[in-house]
């Protein structure tokens, strides 16, 4: 299970990709696109809003939360500012500023009130709601994100659709135990996309070769470990993307495991083994130290996009647990810095990450802390460097404990493995390790 | 497990006795519970070896299968089964009350409803796989079974389906239900031993529940010594009489741990919303109990798409009342809340009965209350607030600051140009303000079966059942 066997579209490019998607959209009920960490998923939804808008027809779209639909309004509207764009919310929401001020754009929460706009864009729990009408097309984004019985709900809505997500982020999840339809192939707690497939097998897969925001340091280890099957490459070669510290460091382990960062793209702050409570008075001291030299020794990050300096709102911070996000906080790192968990991380991007290793300092390994979407997550949000902390003797915790989930018939066998991916991901940084 | 059951576990385990984890029983308890200990036959899936029941403690009834590989004897056990259950389960759809729905048909539910207690989760999915194994047979057919086998087999399958239903009380299994209310000092896993579990309630560890000459396993899995030694010859004997009193020695002692365990919970005041879930359970009772009137099949195996989505809202829509309505209940959980920062409680020190908002007649009345407390308190100004102690108001946090809470109820205060007396709280009063709320939107619709969209396989085929589905085997 290395990266080597790599699917054939590997050595497709982007263009052609998304030229066969488009291509095969009137053939086909369904189009699934797979799209690797920031391999322009975006980009493809916006194209494809405005290839299918072209045919006079009209489309929906359903993202997952209010924040991705408010940034695909805009990007379609700034993008093809000829198309209209009625966006539909619930009662409570209040639209940014920004939305207010493109032209085009109608804002409503009845499908009546937005005239008759070329795309209609709304949450999938929005979507659920409306009735009585059908669409021809539709664009599904995030699908992956989606659990199978929000696709349940809106699917009598439109007639084909293109689904577009990661597969290789975190599942959808319930408060409640699902195991009584687990191996149904409309099991309500898959994605939305599994499902899908499982019913319409025959339907295209395409997948998006190039990652545009991981460097060439990171593309390779996150291919090989989150996505074995179906490989992607950064979209810039080694040597690109540079990280530089604008002052000298002092020597201490943080400011070596920056340099390591900038010069290496990964850098491990290993702390010593110790079996500590989740929010690690000193994990989160390094966390907070690490944020706050990078700020101190002005980082500048070069890339085919210029120079710029790494500014407070360039770095993020993540960890596995609510708890931790608060202490990381509540260890005084400038406000402008995004602290947050897995979950809330997905889908977005900064130039550097520091992340607090989800296995940092347990005793244990349970299926939380190994699902592979969390850790990859984490370690493919950096256009530049991600430092990771975490405390030795994981590899160990790891040997310790084997996957244990029980084996349910009927169930789809689900790649990448989270604990091989934790040790690829591990092996890799230590390599990185100061 | 949370901060306060953790550390109340430590704490028990320290003095050598449980700790309570609530101060009020968040479950319903029947006047009449139907005690149910079964046991099967080791080795085997699903083959029934026994069972003792009843609602009367002292006269616990025993129903045994003396052979238990010969399947005629185990039909004919479940008959017995039934033959007592039915009867019990039936006897609670004598009495109804009308009850109106908006947009729908008024219906008619039951006033009270049966209570099956059994002893450990295990119990459960041995009840499930009861059901399962008997509801689709037929009295009639290639394959007849007693009658009353079918109807037993859908009763228990839906006694096993409540009892993964959040909040609901059909199905009580003891040690889960006590757990929810006891921290003892021994693992999860341990917990899981009735015994042991009630001697760190009642007395303290014993080494005694670990002994199975002194405590038999609560079942449905048997002691491997009782199976080699007492069993298994009784059985090759053919003595159908020394089977059934072998077998009485191995439940006796379970079923009187099950009262005790009843006693237990019994003896704690019941929650406030308690009775509304119980309400909840009687329409889910008198709902299966008209399906069975009209001729419904038994249930599917599986939920078609539909199904499952339908139910997986229902279960997760009951689950996060269940939580937030255990804290509105008790003080001892919703400090978890207080901890985590979404409640704080705290003395009232400063209100303004008489705050109004808006002019002219959108002019309402806002009272503001400053509320200071020591909890951390973590919500953002205008969070909507509710409370325990005025169950029908809402509030807004305006702010919070140095320990100092201000707050206006802006739900429930009615028309008045004053409050009524006991409407805003006095100054010098306890109280507990909370984010969590019970007013959840109601869930989208879905579509009908028939109209199962391409995307889940499409309309599924009708179930019709035949008689392969009773041939079935059992084991």
């Amino acid at each position: 299970m290395t990266g080597e066997d790599a699917s054939p579209e590997q050595a497709i490019s982007p263009e052609q990709v998304i030229r066969n998607v488009l291509a095969d959209l009137p053939r086909n009920r369904g189009v699934v696109v797979d799209s690797p960490p920031g391999a322009g998923k975006s980009t493809l939804v916006v194209r494809a809003a405005a290839h299918l808008a072209e045919t006079g027809e009209p489309l929906m779209i359903v993202a997952q939360t209010n924040e991705q639909v408010d940034d695909l309004v805009t990007r379609i509207s700034e993008r093809h500012p000829r198309l209209t764009v009625g966006r539909l919310s619930a009662s409570g929401y209040v639209p940014p500023l920004r939305l207010l001020e493109l032209t085009g754009v109608t804002v409503g929460t009845r499908i009546q009130d937005l005239g008759d706009p070329d795309i209609v864009i709304a949450t999938s729990d929005k979507w659920a709601w409306i009735s009585g009408r059908t669409w021809p097309w539709a664009i599904v984004d995030e699908a992956y994100q989606m659990r199978s019985d929000k696709l349940l709900r809106i699917a009598g809505l439109f007639e084909r659709a293109l689904f577009v997500g990661d597969p290789g982020q975190l599942d959808p999840f319930s408060i409640v135990d699902g195991d009584r339809w687990s191996g149904l192939s409309w099991d309500p707690l898959q994605s939305a996309v599994s499902v899908l497939l499982r019913h319409n097998p025959d339907l295209p897969v395409h997948r998006l070769p190039v990652s545009w925001r991981l460097p060439a340091t990171a593309a390779p280890v996150v291919s090989r470990a989150f996505y074995p099957f179906t490989g992607f490459r950064a979209g810039t070669g080694a040597g690109e993307r540079r990280l530089e510290l604008a002052t000298g460091g002092m020597g201490t382990v943080h400011d070596r495991a920056l340099e390591e960062a900038a010069r290496s793209g990964w850098a491990l702050l290993e702390l010593p083994n110790r079996h500590t409570v989740r929010t690690d008075g000193e994990a989160v001291q390094a966390v907070a130290l690490l944020a706050e030299r990078l700020l101190q020794r002005g980082a500048v990050a070069g890339s085919e996009q210029g120079e710029r300096p790494v500014t407070a709102d360039r770095i993020a911070v993540g960890a596995a647990h609510r708890d931790q996000v608060a202490a990381i906080r509540a260890a005084g790192l400038p406000t402008e810095i995004t602290v947050d968990t897995a979950n809330r991380l997905q889908g977005r991007e900064y130039d550097v990450t520091i992340v607090l290793h989800p296995l940092s300092g347990r005793r244990d390994a349970t299926a939380f802390h190994l699902e592979s979407g969390r850790l990859c997550v984490l370690a493919s949000r950096h256009r530049h460097a991600c430092v990771v902390v975490a405390r030795a003797g994981i590899a160990e915790l790891l040997d310790a404990h084997p996957s244990a989930e029980p084996v349910r018939l009927g169930v789809p066998v689900k790649f990448p493995d989270g604990w091989e991916a934790n040790q690829s991901v591990l092996e890799h940084l230590a390599r990185h390790r100061v | 497990m949370s901060l306060l059951t953790s550390l109340a576990r430590l704490r028990a385990l320290d003095e050598g006795i449980a700790q309570p984890i609530a101060t009020v029983r968040h479950c319903h308890l029947s006047a009449r519970p139907m005690v149910f200990i079964p046991l099967k036959l080791s080795g085997e899936a699903a083959a029934p070896l026994a069972a003792m029941l009843g609602t009367d403690r002292a006269e616990p009834r025993l129903l045994v299968v003396t052979q238990p590989r010969n399947r005629d004897l185990r039909f004919a056990w479940a008959a017995e089964l039934a033959g007592l259950l039915l009867p019990y389960i039936q006897g609670f759809l004598r009495e109804t009350e009308t009850v109106e729905r908006k947009n729908a048909d008024p219906y008619e539910r039951a006033l009270d409803a049966p209570q099956l207690i059994v002893p450990n989760p295990a119990g459960v999915a041995f009840t499930r796989l009861l059901g399962r194994s008997t509801r689709f047979r037929r009295a009639d057919g290639p394959y007849p079974v007693p009658t009353g086998v079918p109807l037993l087999g859908r009763w228990l399958t839906w006694f096993a389906e409540r009892a993964g239903y959040p909040g609901s009380s059909l199905t009580i299994a003891a040690t889960d239900e006590l757990g929810r209310h006891w921290a003892s000092g021994q693992s999860g896993l341990e917990d899981a031993n009735l015994a042991a579990l009630l001697a760190w309630i009642t007395d303290g560890p014993s080494d005694d529940a670990e002994d199975p000459l002194i405590w038999p396993p609560a079942g449905p899995v048997t002691d491997p010594g009782f199976d080699a030694e007492v069993l298994a010859p009784a059985i090759e004997k053919g003595s159908a009489e020394r089977v059934t009193e072998a077998l009485r020695t191995q439940l006796e002692p379970t079923w009187r741990l099950m009262w005790q365990a009843i006693d237990l919970l019994g003896g704690l005041p019941e929650g406030a919303s308690v009775a509304q879930r119980w309400e909840q359970d009687r329409a889910s009772f008198s709902g299966l109990a008209a399906q069975i009137e009209d001729g419904a099949p038994p249930q599917a195996r599986h939920d078609g798409a539909i199904a499952a989505a339908a139910r997986l809202a229902r279960m997760e829509r009951a689950q996060a009342a269940y939580e937030v309505q255990r804290a509105y209940d008790d003080p001892l959980v919703m400090a978890e809340y207080r901890l985590t920062g979404e409640a704080f409680a705290g003395e009232v020190v400063e209100t303004e009965p008489e705050n109004f908002e808006g002019e002219g007649r959108s002019r309402k009345l806002r009272p503001l209350v400053v509320v200071k407390t020591d909890d951390p308190v973590r919500l953002a100004p205008g969070t909507t607030l509710g409370t325990p102690q005025r169950r029908g108001q809402g509030a807004q946090l305006v702010s919070a600051s140095d320990g100092l809470v201000t707050l206006k109820i802006t739900k429930g205060m009615g028309r008045g140009k004053t409050p009524t007396p006991g409407a805003v709280p006095e100054v010098g009063e306890r109280v507990c303000y909370t984010s969590l709320t019970d007013d959840f939107q109601g869930a989208p619709s879905l579509p009908d079966a028939e109209a199962t969209p391409w995307t889940h396989g499409g309309p599924p085929r009708e179930y019709r059942p035949t008689d392969e589905d009773a041939r079935e085997e059992w084991s």
